[in-house]
Parts: structure tokens; sequence; C-alpha cells
């Protein structure tokens, strides 16, 4: 009964942000499109699947993974974990002693990414777009390795302390160096892939990693340095994409070249 | 299999890391079984509903030459779906007590309320804003990287004048604003109307919507943090 209680609770609440999109849609359609949609019935039982998938999706990993992944990136986080037990009380941080906190943030931005739906979704349309030479697979993997090295780099930041700005600031450049000279065919879906990676799965638990970490460690404060992994988890899969377009063309060039022709391919992922 | 890699990392660092059995097997089995179906349904309703809708709309609005309505479309769907956005309500009352600690703002129910409000309308308004630029870039033809750069040189120059509590927020709240519905309608909307325009092609000037969208927050976000 209580399953289904949470399941009803879920479900109004997927409504209510779904309903305002719907209403915009129909709108625009009825008002100043004066158009009718095509295939209403369709659409319909389209626009209940997404609410009903969206709503089983989580209110699965809500029974099946979010409580242990909260519980786990408490745990990896707890003093006791660190420094063995009994040390409560911290008066230095070494950031070495941190290892298994990366491993976990790398691992679970990269898992968490894997099961994004709007991640999928983009990866979908783009491979139908570029006409199968972008994989669903080959994106959802480059866009959650960028996670995972985002991620696990955001939480050594929350263990050293250094300023957030600074490191988004440096991937900026990085973001901007790889532009020009990724193949140009792949740069606005690498950007997009930024946007798209942290939603549903990975903020949650993303998050309880960041402000675990920023309530055990010493001189760090939970509301100023608990926020910032999202920034990272946004911004390292545009170059990790990037960086396997590149990778993918560097390849080919080379097998083109090998194979005597000057004939340039422009490849994507 | 999508839910794979989290039950790996999770079994692996709970069995040898923590050292601890994993607990209520039973419930954790139910609930993958849920998500994969959950997914499944998604996928499908995607196919059915946001894909043809968007691309539809995309379509009838550049055939008719509303283009005025194309842009005021843009606007209401970025404004509308971003401002009930719950991860941006839990973002924004976060922010608010931050002001107040930092007695930026007075330590009163009603003014933290009032500027979770305003931050709220604030990132809103950024993410209408982003999809009018975006779209108006796919009608133009212009490339991507160009605003995008120029985006974030805009977010590096607020990064020095925004009050230091502000930026973390600023950052993050670029993330949070698109969810998983508004994502494939809006790139549904971009792929269309790049396919629908002449001379657009669909993976060079579909994509990059969902980029400004999560850009324009954060200069905005920074703002807000330097007016109030």
């Amino acid at each position: 009964m209580e399953g289904l209680a949470s399941f009803g609770y879920s479900l109004l609440t997927m409504l209510r942000d779904v309903l305002p999109i719907a209403a915009i849609l129909f709108g625009f359609q009825v008002l100043v499109l004066r158009q009718r949609i095509k295939a209403p019935a369709r659409v319909a039982i389209g626009m209940v699947f997404v609410l009903l998938g969206l709503t089983l999706f989580l209110q699965g990993l809500e029974m099946a993974l979010f409580p242990l992944g909260r519980l786990m990136a408490e745990q990896l986080t707890a003093p006791e974990f660190i420094y063995g037990s009994g040390a409560t009380a911290l008066t230095q941080t070494e950031w070495l002693d941190y290892l298994w906190v990366y491993a976990f943030a790398a691992a679970i931005g990269f898992a968490t990414t894997i099961a994004e739906p709007a991640l999928l979704a983009v990866a979908i349309k783009a491979n139908q777009v570029s006409g199968g030479t972008i994989t669903v697979r080959g994106l959802r993997v480059a866009v959650a390795l960028g996670v995972a090295a985002g991620v696990a780099l955001g939480a050594f930041r929350i263990v050293t302390g250094t300023p957030l700005h600074w490191y988004i600031i440096s991937g900026y450049v990085v973001v901007m160096i790889q532009t020009a000279f990724a193949p140009s065919r792949i740069v606005p879906l690498a950007y997009d892939s930024g946007g798209v990676t942290t939603s549903t799965v990975t903020v949650p638990l993303v998050a309880a990693l960041g402000l675990g970490l920023a309530e055990t460690i010493p001189g760090r404060s939970p509301i100023l340095d608990g926020f910032g992994l999202i920034a990272f988890a946004s911004l390292f899969p545009i170059m990790a994409v990037m960086g396997y377009a590149q990778l993918v063309d560097w390849k080919s060039r080379r097998t083109v070249r090998q194979k005597n022709s000057f004939e340039m391919t422009e490849s994507e992922v | 299999m999508a839910l794979l890699p989290i039950v790996l990392v999770i079994a692996f660092f709970q069995l040898f890391v923590l050292r601890q059995p994993i607990p209520n097997l039973a419930q954790m089995l139910w609930g993958t079984v849920l998500v994969l179906l959950g997914l499944a349904l998604f996928v499908r309703g995607l196919e059915m509903a946001l894909f043809p809708v968007g691309e539809e709309m995309a379509h009838n609005f550049v055939r008719k030459g509303n283009l005025w309505w194309l842009l005021v479309f843009a606007f209401t769907l970025g404004f509308g779906t971003t401002v009930a956005e719950p991860a941006l309500i839990a973002i924004s009352d976060e922010a608010a007590r931050i002001a107040a600690a930092g007695q930026v703002i007075d330590n009163t129910a009603a003014a933290q309320s009032s500027y979770a409000i305003g931050l709220r309308l604030t990132v809103a308004l950024a993410v209408g804003i982003a999809l009018v630029v975006g779209v108006f870039r796919i009608l133009k033809g212009w490339p991507v990287q160009y605003l995008i750069i120029g985006g974030y040189l805009g977010v590096v120059v607020m990064t020095f004048f925004a009050p230091p509590e502000i930026i973390g927020i600023a950052y993050d709240s670029g993330g949070v604003t698109t969810s998983t519905v508004t994502v494939p309608l809006v790139a549904a909307l971009g792929i269309g109307l790049a396919t629908t325009i002449h001379g657009r092609d669909p993976l060079i000037d579909g994509f990059g919507l969902i980029a400004f969208a999560s850009l324009t927050p954060m200069i905005f976000v920074m703002a807000y943090g330097m007016l109030f």
C-alpha cells in the first residue's frame, strides 16, 4: 500500500512537470498555428508513456539504488572510514586519504550518466540525424567518461578547498582550444551533451556526495563547498565528446595516410 | 543495459570497500525491474509524442512564416518549463538560505522567500532568452561556437564581480535547468527547424539549444547576486 501511495505521489509530481509543457504545446498549436495535431491519439498515448515511464523509472531508482547510493556517499566520506575507527575530530586534511572517495565519485558519475534518460533521448536523436555514424552507445559512454572525470575532480576540489572558478575557467579554455581543432560537425552536439547529463539520476547522488564531503572535511562549509559538482559534471562531457571525436578523426586520417591516399575524410564519432 | 553500471558500482563499493552486506535484495531487484520498464516506456513515448510534436511544430512555424511567433514560442517554452522545475526550486531555496546567512538579505522567512522566487524567475528568464537566441541562431545559420565562447567570456567576467557566495550556485544552476521532458522536446525543435529551413544541416545547426539553456542561467544568476 505504501508503495502505491508513493507511486501516486511521484505520478502527481511528474504530472505537475509535464502539464505546463503540454499546455504550451497545445496552446501554440491550436491558437497560433491553428493546426490540428497529427495523430492526436498516438501523441496522447505517447505522452502517457513518457509520464508513466519516468514515474516508474524514478520509483524504481528510489527503491533500488538511491537510498543505498546516498548511504554509501555518507559512509565513504565519514571520518571513521577515512581515518579508521575512533577518529572523529580532524585537524588537517590530506588529499591522498580520500582516494576511495575519488574512485567512488568517478564510478557513480559514470554509472548514473549511462542511466540518464535525457542523455538517451539526445543520443537517439543524434544517431538518427547523423545517419548512424554517431552511435547511441558511443555518445553515452563518451559523455559518461566525461562526467566521471568531472565529478572525481570536483571531489578533489572539495577536499583541497581550492576555488571552484579556477577549475571551471581552465575548463572553458580547454573547451575553446578543442573547439578550434575538433571536427566541426561534432561541436554543437558536444556543447549540448554538457547540459543533458545532469538531471534525474545524477543530481541526487552527486549532490549527496558533495554535501557529505563538505560536512566531513574540516574548514569546508556544506553551503559554500557542497555546490559545484554539477558544474563539473556539465563541463567535462563537452571535452570528452570533442576529445573522442578528435581521436576517431585522427585515427581515420592515419589509416587513410597509411593507405597512401591523400583523400581527407571528415569523420564523426 | 542502462542500469548495469550502477548496480556494479554499488555492489562493489558495498561488498569490497565498505564490507557490508547488501540490504533488501528483493526490493532492489524489484526496483531494477521498474527502472527498466520505465525507461522502455519513456523511449517509446519519446518516439510517439515528444520527438514528432517538436519537429512538427518547428515545421509548421517555418511553413507559416510565423517567425515572430516562433520566437515567442521559444521563450514561453524555456520560461514555462524552467520556472516550475523542482531541481531549480530546491537550489533557489538553498541560495536564499546562504544569502540570509551571509547577511545579504534579512534573515526572515519573507525576505528569503522573495529572494528565492526572484532567483527562480531570473533563471527562467535566462532559459527563455537562451532558447530565443538559440532559435534565432538556427534561423540565421550562425556557428554555435562563437555564441558559446562569447557566453563563456561573459561567465568569466561576471565571476570576478559577483559575490563569492553566489558563484557555486550560479555554476550549478546551469546544469539543473534542463529537465528530462524538456530536453527531448527542445532537441526535436532544433532539429526540426534545421531540417525544414533550406541550407541548414541538422547536425551542425540543429543541436546547440540545450547548450544555450545551460549557459545563460550562470550569467543571469551572478547578475542577480550582484544586484540583490
